[in-house]
Parts: C-alpha cells; structure tokens; sequence
C-alpha cells in the first residue's frame, strides 16, 4: 500500500493562509465572493436586460427618424391592446404554440413509452441516439429542407398528388408541421425520462390489484408521467412562442417573432412593448407548470 | 446559520439589482448630441493630405446594398490606396439607419427612404465635393436632389438608380401585358411575388395615382389622409393573392418561387431579373416598367459624421462613382451608373441604353424610394402621413 502523496499546507503567515484563515472566519465575505460571478450575471447581464425592455417599451420614437425619444409613455401598450393586428398576432402565435404542444405529445408518448418500457436495451440506445441526431443538424438546415418538402412541386405534395389533395407551402398547417418535426426532441426526452422514474414496483402493485393494463395505465402510469409531459410542453411551447425564422421561411402570416423583428428598426418601444406579451403568456405558462410539478421532473 | 445565509444571499441580490439598474439608468440619459459639419476630424484639408492620412487607417467599414462591394472592384481600391474594404449587408433601410447608430461603420449606400432620416439625425456629415473629383461626371439628374440635399448642403455621393419593375411569367401571363393591373385585380390568386416593405404602399399609390385620377395624388409619398386610406385598402384587397413576400435578404428566393411556379407575377429589381436569366435554362420571363410608372430607388453613399476612417471613406466615395468602378457595380447589380463616363466602359455596350442612364425623361414617372413626412410639400400643409403612419399601416396589411 503506498501512501497519497499530501499537497504540503502553505506555511502558516503566507498570504494566501492568511487569507483562506479571513475566509473561514467571515463566512458572509465567503458566500458574496463564491455568489457574486454567476448572481452578477444573472442580475446585471439577464435581469438587466429584460429590465431595459421594460423601459424602452415605455419610451416614445420621433416619428420622422423612428429615433427613440426618453419620454414616458403607455402609447405602446396601448397601441398593442387597441390595434387589432397585435391581438391577431398574438393569438395566432400561441394557438400555434398550442397545437405544436399537442401534436408533440401526442406524437412523443408512444415513442417515449417504447423506449421506456418495451424496447430491449440495444434498440433503446440506438432510438435515444435516433431522437437526439437531428438536434445535431442545423436548425437554419432543417428549415429550409421543411420549406423544400412543404413547396409547389416538394415531396409532401408529390405523396398527396394520387389522392387528388394539395398542400399549400406557405399555410399554417405546413409551418404547424415543421414545428411540430423540429421540437419534437424536446418533447420524447422529459417523458422518456419520466417513465424510465416509474418504478416497476407501482405497477405490479397494480396488477397485483387486480388492474388491467389499460386502467394501470389510465391510473397509474399517466398520472405520475403527468408532470413530465408538461415539462416538455413548456420546451415546445415556448420555441414556437419565440421563433421567427420558421415563419418568415414557410408562412407569410406573421407571427409574434417577426412582427417584433421587423418593428425593431423602424419602431423600438413598439417591438419591446410587444415582447412583453410572450413573456407574459410564459410566465403564466411556467406558473401554472410549477402547479402541476413539472419542474420536478426536468 | 442557514437563516443567516439566506438573509445575506437576499441582500447581495437585492444590492446587484440595485446596481444593475442604477448602471441601465445611467445608460439611458444623455448622449442626445446634435448638428453636422462638413469637418471631420482627422480628415485631410486636400486630396494629397487624405491619400497620406488613408494610409495610416488601412481600412474603411461600409454598410452597404448586397454587391455594392464586390471583390471585383473593391480589391483594386485596397491596392490603390491601402485602405481594406469591410462591408456588412443591411437587410433594408431600416436596418442600415440602425447600423449606422451604432457608430461602428464609417458609410453607407443609403437608399432615398434612409438619406433623409440619416441626416435628421446627423449621424451623416455634408460632403465636401472638392475632395472627390469625379462627383463632376456624375449625371445632373441625380445632384442637388431632395433626397441627397438639405437646403443646399449635399450630403452623400449619388452611387446609381434603378426601378422597381414587374416581372411575369411568360407562359401564364399573356405577352404585351404592359400595366400594373394583373397584381391589383385578383387575376393571379395566390401567386403574387410581393416586395415586403411598407415602401410598397407608395406602388399601391402609384396604381391608384393612374386608375382612381379623383384621389389627386401628387407624389405617391405625400398622401393624405383619403390617399393613404385608400392604397391601404387596395393592399389589404391584394394581401389574399400574394404567394410570397421578398425583401432585401430573401431576394434570391423570388427566383426560386419564379422558378416552380409558386408566383407567376410581381415585383422585381433588375438584379432578381438577371439572376432568372442566369438560371439554366434561363427563366422565360418578362420585366417591364408599366405604363402607370413605378418605385425606384437613387442610391447614395454617406459618411458617418463621427468616422473612424474618414480620409479611406472619402477615398472610396471617390472610387465608386469613378467610371471604371462605377461600371463594374451597375452591371453587377442591374442599374444605371451615376458617373456618365462610365458608360462608355462597361462590357455590355449598351448597357447605359438598356437601363436609360442619360435618359431623363425615361425617370419621370420613376418615384424614387422615400421617407414620407407629415409636410406634404405643397399646400396641403402637414396633413400627410408619416414613417411611421406607414410602417404601422404595413404591419395592419400583412395581418
């Protein structure tokens, strides 16, 4: 047995025990000093941030120059409740948000569950790699290969041709689509991960009592994968709320995030009072997520 | 004790809030700083001074219209003077009078719609056109204009026009078409390419200024009230027939829906124009000034007034309306050079004939690219609508 080498102590009255010695006798200078690099980003460069949104929302422009001018004003959040192009928009883009969440759960559960619980171990492995590659591609890359398939002569149209059908590239239901493939990832791996929780135990416990495996399922299991879901509906949720690529890209109707893209340069309190409605429409979301104990299960 | 830690954790919270906000605030007052001169610092009393003070810099930082700096042309400027050439794209005039405040660049090629507000709000200075020489080549018809002159003063070196032109498919669109009407009347549902721009309201203008002659538009960036109504409501008519918006980023994309047919009919620059007839096989397409006139643009380029390189700025404002550069980028591009002598050097002979560059009467019903103003310019007084009546009424358009 050969002994571990100790690091030798720093000779006592060096200035660096002196200073471990200060630390260990003041422990609110230690805590500050360990809390204030990530606290003072957080506050300063993130809270700061949203902070000067805030303001600028409740600034007014020189209507020649579209320069911000420093006077106070609630003209933009007036304009943003009174005009009804900014309800439209707004409603569009989180109904939007809505069914992507949807489509995504309904879509992932089943994957999620065979991952889970019925895949041998190897075929697990090989789906999670599969349900994590396409998070290693490009998002401008996926866009643009949706707006291929979506178009005139893509692929989409080529398959529904036979049936006499047609999809028009720029509708809501292609961008509905595209989002629903691109967050889809988000989705499987929260509810894979809270299924992979349920211990095997509750549902011999179940069957032990006589459960069926659909009332084991409907009582048992989807309860307690209940949080996860929402977990992951707050991922997609929120990348539909804020994106703006995809509907400049695939859709010609505007949704939140290019409506303020396109109101920044011309009209800045406009475009930060506006931002503030998907946040809002988050914090809320979030809220209500904490309620159901989604974040327990991330 | 874990009381304790809580209680100090909430106070180092509490305090960097505290001066967070207080560094925002900060932030937020003062540097409103005003007015133009035509001095700038640093920059050199003559040619000879600038060419030697150039040197020294090595650089310039242009934002500019995509190609408006093509290696073709801005590498012999960088032998020639020393000065490297840097460019970003602005994604439109919006974009560029945002750039252009961050004080980053040193010019820009500022369409009509920018000039005008980069000088309202001095981030451009007044050129000095005795230090560059080949200003005096440039055509007439595009000095002293109201978008590149404030009472008297000329703020930018005019860089070439061009016009908005329609564009059609040839095997939908029957030949001979020569109005507008085919994007205004629903013939071609859904399969409209449209420039997305409030700027566009002004082509709805132009339209009616023809076809509605009772509304008594004058200049299709001074409409009042009724006017403005009424190109508003034509466009939100035409909004279900557009299959595509295009803008200065997507511009490529308008070749490709031209291509699989997704739009058949609309807007263009020559620039898109060229970019079909370089498709192989070339797209069987049609551009064409129609007889209602169009939108255009006049292109300038403008100094920064507090330059960071301003002797390389005025180097290359010099450069580009020279006439061997001043060919190069309007054949790159597709428009008129603004320099006569560069007529007779570009490689398509015809090329200042194909884009009328001396023939004034061509631009008449040519409207370029403005900013619209509350003072209508005439004696209606200030009863027009403004910028931003305009950009709010485009984003009530698209819905």
């Amino acid at each position: 047995m050969t002994s571990v080498p100790q690091a030798e102590p720093p000779p006592r009255g060096s200035p660096g025990r002196r200073l471990s010695t200060f630390l260990f006798r003041h422990d609110r200078i230690r805590l500050g000093g360990l809390l204030a690099g990530p606290l003072g980003w957080l506050v300063v460069i993130y809270l700061g941030s949203l902070f000067l949104l805030l303001l600028a929302s409740l600034w007014d422009t020189e209507p020649f120059t579209s320069e911000v001018v420093h006077n106070w004003t609630l003209d933009n959040f007036k304009r943003i409740f009174e005009e009804p192009v900014y309800r439209d928009v707004a409603w569009r883009t989180v109904s939007m948000a809505v069914y992507v969440t949807i489509a995504d759960a309904v879509l992932a559960f089943p994957v999620a569950y065979y991952m889970a619980r019925v895949a041998s171990p190897r075929t697990r492995n090989i789906l999670v790699v599969a349900v994590l590659t396409p998070l290693w591609a490009s998002y401008l890359v996926k866009a643009y290969v949706w707006r291929t398939m979506l178009g005139e002569e893509g692929i989409i149209n080529w398959l529904l041709a036979p049936f006499g059908l047609e999809l028009q590239g720029k509708s809501s239901l292609g961008l509905w689509l595209s989002f629903t493939y691109l967050w889809l990832p988000f989705m499987i791996l929260p509810i894979y991960a809270g299924l992979e929780r349920i211990p095997h135990s509750l549902l011999e416990a179940s069957a032990d009592l006589g459960g069926r495996s659909l009332r084991t399922f409907l009582r048992v299991t989807l309860p307690l994968v209940f949080p996860a879901v929402v977990a992951g509906s707050i991922f997609t949720f929120s990348l539909t709320l804020g994106d703006y690529i995809l509907p400049t890209l695939i859709a010609d109707e505007q949704f939140i995030g290019t409506v303020i893209y396109t109101d920044r340069g011309s009209n800045l309190p406009v475009a930060a009072a506006f931002a503030m409605v998907p946040i809002a429409v988050m914090t809320l979301y979030l809220f209500v997520a904490k309620r159901l104990g989604a974040f327990e299960s991330l | 004790m874990k009381g304790r830690k809580a209680r100090v954790a909430r106070w180092a919270v509490f305090g960097l809030l505290v001066a967070a906000l207080s560094v925002v605030a900060a932030g937020c007052g003062g540097g409103d700083e005003e007015g133009a001169s035509t001095q700038i610092e640093g920059l050199g009393s003559t040619i000879e001074e600038i060419q030697a003070n150039a040197r020294d810099e090595g650089q310039t930082n242009l934002v500019i219209w995509g190609g408006y700096a093509d290696k073709s042309w801005a590498d012999q400027f960088t032998q020639e003077t020393g000065c490297k050439v840097n460019t970003k794209d602005g994604a439109g005039s919006d974009d560029m009078v945002d750039l252009m405040a961050t004080g980053a660049w040193d010019g820009v090629s500022a369409s009509g719609d920018a000039t005008l507000r980069l000088i309202a709000k001095g981030d451009v200075a007044p050129i000095n056109f005795d230090l560059t020489p080949n200003y005096a080549d440039v055509f007439p018809g595009l000095k002293d204009q109201p978008y590149n002159t404030v009472d008297g003063v000329g703020y930018g070196v005019p860089h070439g026009r061009g016009p908005n032109f329609m564009v059609f498919r040839n095997d939908i669109v029957p030949a001979g078409t020569d109005s507008w009407a085919p994007i205004w009347d629903g013939s071609y549902p859904n399969k409209l390419s449209i420039y997305d721009s409030q700027n566009f309201i002004a082509d709805a203008a132009v339209y009616l200024k023809a076809t509605q002659p009772d509304l008594n538009i004058t200049n299709p960036y001074e409409l009042d009230d009724t006017q403005f109504q009424a190109a508003v409501d034509l466009l939100k008519q035409q909004r279900p027939n557009i299959g595509k918006y295009w803008d200065g980023v997507t511009y490529a994309d308008q070749v490709t829906t031209f291509k699989s047919g997704e739009t058949v009919v609309g807007t263009t620059w020559p620039y898109q124009v060229n970019l079909m007839a370089a498709e192989k096989p070339p797209l069987k397409v049609t551009a064409i000034k129609p007889k209602e006139g169009t939108t255009g643009w006049s292109d300038t380029w403008m100094i920064y007034s507090k330059a960071a390189h301003p002797n390389c700025m005025y180097l290359w404002m010099n450069y580009i309306i020279s006439p061997e550069a001043n060919a190069k980028v309007a054949e790159y591009f597709g428009e008129a050079p603004s320099n006569e002598k560069a007529c007779a050097l570009t490689a398509d002979a015809n090329h200042c004939a194909t884009y009328h560059a001396d023939d004034e009467a061509w631009w008449e019903d040519i409207y370029y690219w403005s900013t619209p103003q509350a003072d209508c310019g005439d004696d209606r007084g200030e009863v027009c609508k403004t910028y931003e009546d305009w950009r709010a009424a485009w984003t009530e358009v698209k819905g």
